[in-house]
């Protein structure tokens, strides 16, 4: 069969059932949107992974005067408790671990403290007796940050240890939730637009069922009478997911580009290009299931 | 080029016709009318032929096919040699009778120079040349059923089945039809006609194949629709 002669009779189909196909565009429309959704927030959660986490450091506070003594019944490290935690740290069972580790005296935090919140009034009323002098540890794997703390938290001198990590916790375990919701509600669409388009094709073929019963007689192949109908689903289908790719191009642009970005400049959001990265995933998906969806419900109505 | 052995065909459910050890023979370029009573197996008969449906058991061979056999995959290629009518003509409304015809052989991929030669020449055959742009609506059943007859020779078949292909029509357009499908005969394509039309079988005079009640109970060279049994039909015991 003649290529131009399969997309006329695509377009009859179309023109004839047009309320229908609209409807499998709008539902693989929103159904790939939500997809596209989840595919960008999973690539949100690792970027925020991979740029915060390698600059996350364990902090290492070692005991001040100031320190209650349920913490720090001592009270302030002593000289041989700094050098059983600075030996801990080149330990054989910690060096591994760690990537490197720099000790902050109480006068250079205080130096960092007027460095970066100088402005507060509250940093006047602060020495540096009241601050902790700070081993910051950066690690050869954050993932293992946990058994680092775990050595450190009960060490005598140590008044707490804090993995900057867990800051992060909070927004990326929203991001996780907002990507399973998104992902839910993806899967009931999708399940929806494939039933949806089996029923539609099944009416169409109904509506051509004059032409498909000579096709039949006069000896045209099954998979020449199913093709124009597959090609209706894939059409459909191919337009839904342009429309879902466009709305997640629109949405990025305008408020994370154009306005969150701005905003937090200090983070990596995704972009078009991400958009760009997920469309041929959200496409093909779309496209497998419009052919395997119109594919099975002609399958049994036009074979020859 | 037809050749049934032994045939027989059951169908599921009440009132449904079924053959019964069906032998017949069909060669080259004959004329052949199946006669017989509705729900008699002369449309089952068609089917099988058609490879619509399967025989339960017993060969059938058509066009050096082994249908009882044929694959799923080959049945559209088998139907490309053979064309066919109905009684209800059955084109398309919305295409004009120059698309009706074209639509059978683009649907299997004929090219379109083939398209633009054959169609004329096949509208000339059936006398409707200049209707070619006309809708099937506006025209007489017989032009229609000669449009349908036309959309079957189109791809050059060497056999011709017909089912009650006068079925629908009045008795001028039946003529009309009849000479057609002679014509279309002297040319050398074996006709197979389903037909319950008792002046049309009279008046041509072939081969009638008479089927009641799903098996072959006459066939006669040149014949009528009904025969007094007489003379060879009466075979007694001692002379066999």
């Amino acid at each position: 069969m003649k290529l131009s002669f399969v997309l006329r009779e695509v377009w009859e189909g179309v023109r004839g059932n047009l309320s229908m196909v609209l409807s499998i565009v709008l539902v693989t429309f929103i159904s790939l949107s939500f997809v596209a959704v989840t595919a960008l927030l999973q690539i949100q959660i690792s970027n925020l992974k991979t740029y915060w986490y390698d600059k996350a450091q364990i902090a290492v506070y070692l005991c001040s005067d100031f320190e209650s003594d349920l913490i720090c019944p001592t009270g302030a490290i002593t000289e041989a408790q700094q050098v059983a935690v600075a030996s801990q740290l080149k330990s054989s069972a910690l060096a591994p671990y760690i990537a490197e580790y720099n000790f902050e005296s109480q006068e250079d935090a205080y130096a960092r403290l007027l460095d970066e919140s100088g402005s507060l009034t509250a940093a006047s009323y602060l020495n540096p007796e009241q601050l902790n002098a700070t081993y910051w540890v950066s690690l050869q794997d954050p993932e293992r940050a946990q058994l680092v703390v775990e050595a450190f938290q009960s060490q005598a001198g140590v008044a707490s240890v804090a993995d900057q990590r867990s800051y992060f916790d909070p927004i990326i375990g929203l991001l996780n939730g907002a990507s399973l919701a998104a992902g839910g509600i993806a899967t009931i669409m999708l399940f929806s637009a494939a039933l949806l388009t089996t029923t539609t094709i099944r009416l169409s073929a109904f509506a051509r069922r004059r032409e498909i019963g000579i096709m039949r007689l006069v000896g045209a192949s099954s998979a020449s009478i199913q093709l124009p109908f597959i090609l209706e689903g894939l059409l459909a289908a191919l337009i839904g997911g342009g429309l879902a790719i466009a709305l997640n191009v629109f949405v990025v642009e305008n408020y994370l580009t154009d306005s969150l970005a701005l905003e937090l400049a200090f983070t990596n959001l995704v972009s078009t290009q991400e958009v760009l990265q997920v469309a041929p995933y959200v496409l093909g998906l779309g496209a497998i299931l419009a052919v395997l969806a119109s594919g099975i419900s002609t399958f049994r109505h036009l074979r020859t | 080029m037809i050749s049934l052995e032994s045939v027989t065909k059951t169908y599921r459910g009440p009132g449904a016709s079924a053959l019964t050890e069906v032998h017949l023979q069909i060669a080259r370029g004959e004329f052949v009318f199946l006669v017989g009573s509705s729900g008699s197996g002369k449309s089952s008969l068609l089917r099988l032929m058609l490879r619509e449906e399967r025989p339960d058991s017993g060969e059938i061979f058509v066009l050096g096919e082994n249908l009882r056999t044929l694959p799923q995959r080959r049945v559209a290629s088998y139907r490309r040699k053979l064309g066919v009518v109905f009684q209800d003509f059955r084109l398309l409304p919305n295409k004009t009778v120059y698309q009706n015809i074209a639509f059978a052989l683009h649907v299997i991929g004929k090219s379109r120079a083939f398209i633009e030669t054959s169609v004329p020449d096949v509208l000339r055959l059936v006398g409707l040349q200049d209707k070619s742009s006309s809708f099937p609506a506006t025209l007489s059943g017989g032009q229609q059923q000669r449009v349908a007859i036309a959309r079957a020779l189109v791809n050059r078949p060497e056999l011709l089945l017909a089912d009650e292909p006068t079925g629908n029509l009045d008795p001028d357009n039946s003529r009309e039809v009849m000479s057609l499908l002679s014509r279309i005969n002297l040319n050398g394509t074996t006709i197979v006609m389903a037909t319950h039309d008792r002046g049309i079988v009279d008046q041509m005079q072939r081969r009638v194949v008479e089927i009641q009640d799903g098996r072959v109970i006459r066939d006669a060279e040149t014949a009528s629709y009904r025969e007094v049994p007489s003379g060879p039909l009466w075979i007694s015991e001692d002379e066999s």
